[in-house]
């Protein structure tokens, strides 16, 4: 997936209009005129968003038929989906071995701790 | 000791920006060290797969002070970061700009904003990074550090879940 796809993926997704039109698709194809029920929008204003959904690949309407329904691209979204995880399981990854880190300094800290006799090495701790 | 895997929670607040928050079980003036000092940083802000270790990791800790970080693979390829310190205020906050230092992305710098909050020993640490074009966020994307343009992560995350 490109950055271009994807751009356009997540500017479509950043409105909450079209995300309520991508889960109306979820429950099954729908012509225009069904999915601008639930809003309070005109007809035009319905299409609009259509128009930006289709250009990011996130639905489909048929060419031919009288009502053009739309259906629903699933591709686009978990690509996205997917693209989100990875920076966050890589950033997950990172913070558990600094979870890791913090905990084993704090063990060392705590045994010097434990053995007063010892010179004591300067942690320089703030 | 048995402890329950604290979770790192990302949203995506706005076109160009990133949030991350985690929470770890030690007191934040721990942690500020951790996040910059360079013997500290070079353990863990490598990249995982074998990669846990920084190359370099130079830190000079001043406002206009710059630090480098380089992530080396076992095939010799290298992710080089760098950036400088905006704000310095131990232990509770961190502001510095990040560069993805390759061409053609190093023209461009993301500025990230880290704060330090700590409860009964416990530090809250909040990341806000801001990616002031398409061209910073498209150069995090190739260095693995993947961000995006979603109004939040949750409406997605929420989306997906219908799909299923």
């Amino acid at each position: 997936m490109t950055p271009d796809t994807l751009d356009a993926t997540f500017a479509a997704l950043a409105d909450s209009t079209r995300r309520a039109i991508l889960a109306r698709l979820a429950t099954g194809d729908a012509t225009v005129t069904e999915l601008a029920e639930p809003f309070a929008m005109s007809l035009p204003a319905i299409s609009k968003h259509l128009k930006v959904l289709e250009r990011a690949g996130l639905i489909a309407r048929a060419r031919e038929a009288q009502f053009r329904p739309c259906r629903l691209e699933v591709g686009p979204l978990k690509d996205a989906g997917a693209w989100v995880e990875r920076y966050r399981q890589m950033w997950e990854e990172r913070f558990d071995r600094l979870d890791g880190y913090l905990r084993d300094l704090q063990q060392q800290d705590a045994a010097r701790s434990r053995k007063p006799a010892r010179t004591r090495k300067k942690r320089g701790l703030s | 000791m048995m402890t329950a895997k604290e979770r790192l929670i990302v949203t995506l607040p706005s076109d160009n920006e990133i949030h991350m928050e985690r929470t770890f079980d030690a007191p934040r003036a721990l942690v500020f060290e951790a996040l910059t000092r360079p013997e500290h940083v070079a353990k863990w802000w490598g990249c995982g797969g074998g990669v846990e270790q920084l190359a370099v990791c130079e830190i000079d800790l001043r406002v206009g002070g710059g630090y480098r970080y380089v992530i080396r693979k076992a095939g010799g390829q290298e992710y080089p970061f760098k950036g400088v310190y905006r704000e310095i205020a131990a232990p509770t906050r961190l502001v510095y700009t990040q560069i993805y230092d390759v061409d053609p992305f190093k023209m461009h710098e993301a500025l990230v904003t880290t704060t330090f909050d700590e409860h009964n020993g416990r530090t809250t640490l909040r990341e806000m990074t801001w990616c002031g074009s398409k061209a910073v966020r498209d150069g995090m994307l190739q260095s693995g550090m993947e961000q995006g343009a979603a109004k939040s992560l949750d409406a997605l995350a929420e989306l997906l879940e219908t799909l299923r």
